[in-house]
């Protein structure tokens, strides 16, 4: 039997105990993640592609209602310079029936100039539309030939499986004729 | 493997490592003696199949990664080069790349021995989930493998299946990125691959043996799905079995050879001879022909959960809880079941056709609130990852106390009817996501679904418990069973 003061003792040596655990347990959790982490993060793209990020084009050659694509990041990026005829079909729509609202207004900066990454939303095919005698959907825009996604002819999701329209990347006009993705 | 009862070997240099380290004595336990039913089929063939082509692979592939080189520029060059070029490089190719296919031609034929004959069952558990998980794992490294020559197929194969990952909510774009370590799929890309393609086959390797541990626990399963009881059910493992596995290797090795050296591009894609090109998406992304099942299962989603599909999922879930917290089929109410299901039918139905766009662009039922709040994308992954999940919870899924499916004439329709619905998901797979194919993929993943988390718990309660033969021995030597 023990008396009450060794009781006391006891229990003050469970606390004491137990504190040391904790922190000892949390310093070597802190200690584990910090040489996990490196780890992890190694895989992450590292400085040198991430100094791709950025490519300047020049738009003189382009005339109305033709298409280019270039590589930005490794993956294509479409410019169309869009006709008059494009330009009002894609207002004209009603954004509350689009599946991902956005109206065109939001998706240019100048009406003519439609710049997007040109990777289906769905799982990252390239969409048909950029050349004259591709299949460009029942939207007029562009169409993706794996899974049958028809965008129209502001790269807005109209109808298929992709949930997002194509996504428009960050860019700038540095002048008339000079665009700056990136 | 205690040392205590080890029994002498005669030759002293066997007796002297076995005295040290009883690796002969073990041998000898685990492979010659081995008591092992007597009344395996030719089913039972094909886990010793299988392990001679993971073999193969391992040692094909190593002898491939000595002359590829990873990256981006020169590795569709390099395999060029094996192809042309290193003596016997074609042939080492071709066993490599047909061998995968092989592989998994023997393994989904084990999975099939495993399910319709209860191998998965009591007290073979564990043993059926490592089964999944080397499944699971093979899978990857097949994945992987097929991006490595850097073809159009492999670009696109790997384009289309990281981006599987960018449906998870909030952090999948950064997911996708971490996988790829680029922006886009590039030499980055390919590096990891090619250091986890060599990975994991080891690790494959390890959880092999796993199996074949906890297989030397239960022991094997039989056709007839009942224990040995003496020792006139079984045989010792060496030399019956070793001379059954043997034969049936060399016949699998024979067709084997004859895609090896005959049709070795049979199997593959022509597209894969056209080297990457990151502005060209081959104009029909198909993966390989085992993923098929699971692509098509991807495809099936064309719609999304929405209000109708959410609640007539939370009835199914309602009407099938009896099936597992009760524990006879006298305690469940049919006429209930079924009136909930067919309720939760109509309402899933509902779902379905509310999404559904015709060719005017407008909807096949105008619903209030059809919209999805969780978009078919998503949903799709979540399928086919679950597709490959079910396996791993099958055993828990079916509590029937019979194992084989001789003596379970529902459950042996079932089975067969998975097999039929798995070679159509495989065709649908294969085939462009329009017309025709996308219903048809539909039901069958409906079937596929169906058959394991209602059909099978449906099963375990209301299909009749027949009469097993009392011995292996006996039903062997005929009599009851036909």
């Amino acid at each position: 039997m023990s008396s009450s003061s060794d009781k006391s003792k006891d229990i003050q040596d469970t606390t004491k105990r137990d504190f040391l655990y904790l922190t000892a347990a949390s310093m070597g959790a802190v200690a584990a993640g910090s040489v996990v982490w490196p780890l992890v993060d190694q895989m992450n793209p590292a400085a040198d592609t991430l100094a791709l990020s950025t490519t300047e084009v020049d738009l003189s050659p382009i005339k109305e209602g033709q298409s280019i694509t270039v590589v930005w990041r490794g993956a294509p990026v479409f410019i169309r310079k869009r006709t008059h005829a494009e330009i009002e079909e894609s207002r004209g729509v009603d954004v509350s029936t689009l599946r991902d609202k956005e109206s065109d207004e939001d998706r240019t900066q100048k009406a003519e100039w439609l710049v997007m990454t040109g990777i289906c939303t769905h799982l990252g095919c390239i969409p048909l539309g950029q050349k004259s005698g591709d299949q460009k959907g029942d939207y007029g825009g562009w169409f993706c030939p794996c899974h049958g996604s028809h965008y129209d002819t502001a790269g807005r999701i109209r109808k298929g499986p992709a949930p997002k329209n194509l996504i428009v990347p960050p860019y700038e006009f540095l002048d008339d004729t000079t665009l700056r993705i990136g | 493997m205690a040392s205590g009862q080890r029994e002498k070997f005669e030759n002293p240099v066997i007796e002297w490592v076995d005295s040290r380290l009883p690796v002969f004595t073990m041998m000898q336990k685990e492979y010659g003696v081995f008591p092992t039913p007597k009344n395996f089929n030719y089913f039972w063939n094909f886990g010793a199949i299988a392990m001679f082509m993971l073999v193969t692979m391992i040692l094909s592939g190593i002898i491939l990664a000595m002359h590829y080189t990873a990256h981006n520029m020169h590795a569709f060059d390099s395999v060029e080069r094996i192809m042309r070029d290193v003596n016997y490089g074609w042939l080492i190719r071709y066993i490599h790349s047909n061998g995968a296919s092989f592989f998994f031609i023997a393994v989904y034929i084990h999975i099939f021995r495993g399910i319709y004959y209860g191998s998965y069952k009591r007290p073979r558990e564990l043993l059926w989930i490592f089964g999944v998980l080397i499944f699971l794992l093979m899978m990857a490294t097949a994945f992987m493998g097929y991006v490595l020559p850097w073809g159009q197929m492999s670009f696109w194969g790997a384009q289309v299946i990281t981006n599987f990952f960018s449906a998870i909510p909030w952090v999948g774009e950064d997911i996708v990125l971490w996988l790829r370590g680029g922006f886009a799929i590039d030499n980055p890309t390919l590096n990891r691959f090619f250091s986890l393609h060599y990975l994991l086959p080891f690790v494959i390797v390890g959880v092999v043996f796993l199996h074949i541990w906890a297989l030397h626990v239960t022991g094997s399963n039989n056709p007839e799905g009942i224990e040995p009881k003496t020792e006139k059910d079984t045989l010792p493992f060496h030399p019956y079995y070793t001379m059954k596995d043997t034969f049936g290797i060399l016949v699998f090795v024979a067709i084997y050879a004859i895609f090896v050296f005959f049709f070795p591009n049979a199997l593959g894609h022509p597209d894969n001879y056209i080297p990457a090109d990151p502005m060209v998406t081959p104009a029909h992304i198909v993966p390989e022909w085992y993923f098929l099942p699971f692509y098509a299962i991807l495809r099936a989603f064309t719609f999304g959960v929405n209000i109708y599909i959410l609640a007539g999922l939370g009835l199914t879930v309602v009407a099938l809880l009896p099936l597992f917290t009760k524990k006879t089929a006298k305690e469940i109410s049919l006429p209930v079941m079924s009136f909930l299901m067919a309720l939760a039918g109509v309402l899933l139905l509902l779902g379905y056709f509310s999404q559904l766009e015709l060719e005017s662009g407008a909807k096949a039922l105008s619903l209030p609130l059809s919209t999805a709040f969780v978009d078919a994308k998503l949903c799709g992954v979540l399928a086919m990852f679950g597709a490959i999940a079910v396996l791993f919870v099958l055993p828990f899924l079916d509590t029937h106390p019979v194992r084989s499916a001789r003596y379970r004439p529902w459950f042996k329709l079932g089975v067969l009817l998975l097999v039929v619905d798995v070679v159509i998901l495989t065709v649908c797979g294969a085939k462009p996501a329009e017309g025709f194919w996308v219903p048809l993929s539909q039901v069958s993943m409906l079937y596929y679904m169906g058959f394991f988390m209602m059909g099978i718990p449906f099963l375990s309660k209301f299909e009749p418990i027949k009469d097993l033969p009392k011995s292996i021995h006996q039903s062997v030597l005929g009599g009851e069973r036909a």
